[in-house]
């Protein structure tokens, strides 16, 4: 697959914005395919794709601080051929132009590419207007689209055109501070599938973007204390990699979600969903409780909600405790 | 390389005539997509008869003299594009679709049912339908990317939204008027179908939009106002095939809702979503038949 040409990346251990990954991933995949464009909505310093706008103007569109129009156009866009990789920050993207999104591109399975930056309480200090919380929560439930959350910068990589190589719509989550890397930069991605990070006996982790090193990191911890996890990145939230999860609970017992978004509707909601179905076991969700973030630096505040290494540990604890 | 030069001279030279056996008067045919969306509307038993009247004019010059295209190949890269941007029109431009020959007339009787073809507002999965709507305030956009789509390709296709009282008030709309303009796409051709009432009452009690031709012309189009039930005022006003790098233009269409059928002219009830019994679809075709003198 054309992928294997991309043979930059990063070495697991280092911090690396998702955000710097984006633009390098966008200026690598325009020299190999001719069949995507950028919208911009006045936020190309911000979302990452930078480096892009300035090398290939004549594939940018600059559509100015009117997410709603640039939604809709993406659609037109994209019904004739051409692919828009619509970039801005999650809540302009998904809430400001969520009914476009819905109605003007997933109806009609336009292919458009929404990447969003600027979500959860990794963004930081710019507080909670641009803290987006809940879009993984209303963009799974949208029909036809597909949920996309790399979790480093060396998947970002992978990510971006694996976007551009799915069907219709996609939403894709890009984080916006530095984070560690944690795949190789050979790791394969596949819409559809999770990749097991860790395996363990005792409970099952799926988290997905950067809150799968975090869980790496409770893993580690609680292994010194004679607890076994296995930690799932669920890469892919939506088609959710049921099987593989499916599978994991059933060997451990118990379910511990990890995400950086709302308790309400997010990963924890999809794979609550496909094992309340299919393999009902104790689950226990990582995530901001419901209410609203606020300023402050992104390592505080992912202790402050209660998304943190941390956290993650205490819930496997939590769960532990439920099934004795 | 420069798209707009590229474009321009494929516009000006190029350009084939427009595909299929049209041959019939534009008027005739608006009378036949008033007749048969009243017929649609009276099989569902619900829907927006007011809206498509005022629009059939507009449809049958577009779809019978102006538009190129393939109906025996809906999706032919380079024909002109249609965004029925007033979704609840749709049973006109279900009667223009059909009666140039993008699925068979028979399709009326399950419009608006489970299991028929033709969905209670535009959807794609419709041969002929290039975009969703129904949701106001949208259609000028979605026209808006597949020009600038047209444009990026080297596509010599126009681009045409019809536009609703309602479109006016949404705000993704001048968005979208914001961004034609400074972009100069000539290509696109907005339509306004002013036909003054709105779901709940008279525009201008609702929230009036007016003057209108001012303040778009403002936004950098080249704008007609004109009687859009004239059919050489509309020909002259969307025939002229544009240059791509030109100001877009907009075509303000004064309409009367409910236009000819007399008990629904300019009535806010058929607005809708209401249903045409058996005896007032009698008298409208009849009504229609007898002024369908052009």
């Amino acid at each position: 697959m054309s992928l294997a040409s991309v043979d930059r990346g990063w070495a697991p251990g280092e911090a690396v914005s998702l955000r710097t990954a984006f633009g390098q991933a966008l200026c690598e995949t325009a020299a190999r395919r001719e069949d995507f464009v950028l919208l911009d909505a006045d936020v190309a310093s911000g979302t990452g794709a930078k480096p892009f706008v300035e090398r290939f103007p004549e594939r940018t569109i600059q559509f100015g601080i009117a997410e709603q129009n640039l939604m809709a156009a993406a659609a037109g866009l994209a019904s004739t051929g051409l692919i828009p990789v619509v970039s801005t920050f999650a809540v302009f993207g998904v809430m400001r132009a969520h009914e476009q999104f819905r109605t003007a591109v997933a109806y009609p399975r336009r292919a458009v590419k929404l990447c969003c930056s600027h979500l959860g309480v990794d963004v930081g200090p710019d507080g909670a207007t641009a803290q987006m919380l809940e879009d993984l929560a209303v963009t799974r439930s949208i029909p036809n689209v597909t949920v996309l959350v790399p979790a480093d910068a060396n998947a970002m990589l992978r990510a971006f055109p694996l976007t551009l190589e799915t069907e219709g719509p996609v939403y894709m989550r890009i984080g916006r501070s530095p984070a560690p890397v944690i795949h190789d930069a050979s790791v394969a991605l596949t819409v559809g599938a999770a990749i097991r990070m860790r395996e363990g006996s005792d409970v099952t982790i799926v988290a997905a973007g950067v809150t799968v090193a975090r869980a790496l990191h409770a893993a580690e911890r609680l292994a010194a204390e004679g607890i076994s996890c296995e930690v799932l990145d669920a890469f892919s939230v939506k088609p959710l990699d049921e099987r593989t999860i499916i599978e994991s609970a059933a060997r451990t017992g118990g379910v511990v979600t990890a995400e950086d978004h709302s308790m309400i509707g997010g990963l924890g909601g999809a794979v609550a969903e496909t094992l309340v179905r299919h393999h009902p076991v104790p689950v226990e969700i990582v995530g901001v409780s419901d209410r609203f973030g606020r300023s402050g630096d992104p390592d505080q505040l992912a202790a402050h909600y209660g998304v943190d290494a941390e956290a993650i540990a205490a819930a496997v604890l939590r769960l532990l405790t439920r099934r004795a | 390389m420069n798209t707009s030069k590229f474009l321009q001279e494929q516009v000006g030279s190029l350009r084939p005539p427009p595909g299929g056996a049209h041959d019939e008067p534009p008027a005739r045919m608006a009378g036949a997509i008033r007749r048969d969306a009243l017929t649609m509307l009276h099989h569902a038993g619900s829907g927006h008869p007011g809206g498509s009247l005022s629009c059939a004019d507009i449809l049958a010059v577009l779809y019978f003299r102006v538009m190129r295209l393939r109906p025996a190949e809906p999706l032919w890269r380079e024909r002109d594009r249609l965004v029925l941007s007033k979704g609840h029109a749709c049973p006109a431009l279900y009667a223009a679709l059909a009666l140039r020959g993008y699925f068979d007339r028979s399709e009326y009787r399950e419009f608006r049912s489970l299991g028929g073809l033709l969905q209670g507002h535009p959807d794609v999965g419709t041969p002929g339908i290039d975009a969703p709507s129904g949701s106001l305030g949208m259609g000028l956009s979605q026209g808006l990317g597949m020009a600038l789509g047209g444009r990026h390709q080297g596509l010599a296709f126009r681009t045409f939204v019809i536009l609703g009282d309602g479109d006016m008030q949404e705000g993704n709309t001048w968005e979208a008027l914001m961004a034609a303009g400074v972009k100069r796409v000539g290509s696109l051709t907005a339509i306004l179908d002013a036909n003054g009432l709105q779901g709940d009452g008279r525009v201008e009690r609702q929230m009036s939009y007016e003057p209108i031709a001012a303040k778009v012309a403002t936004f950098g189009w080249e704008v007609h106002e004109i009687n859009g039930h004239e059919i050489d005022a509309l020909l002259a006003a969307l025939e002229q095939v544009p240059e791509e790098d030109a100001p877009p233009r907009f075509v303000v269409a004064r309409t009367i809702k409910g236009k000819g059928v007399s008990f629904m002219e300019d009535r806010q009830y058929w607005h809708g979503s209401v249903a045409i019994s058996t005896e007032e679809l009698a008298q409208a075709h009849a009504g229609l038949e007898a002024g369908s003198a052009p």
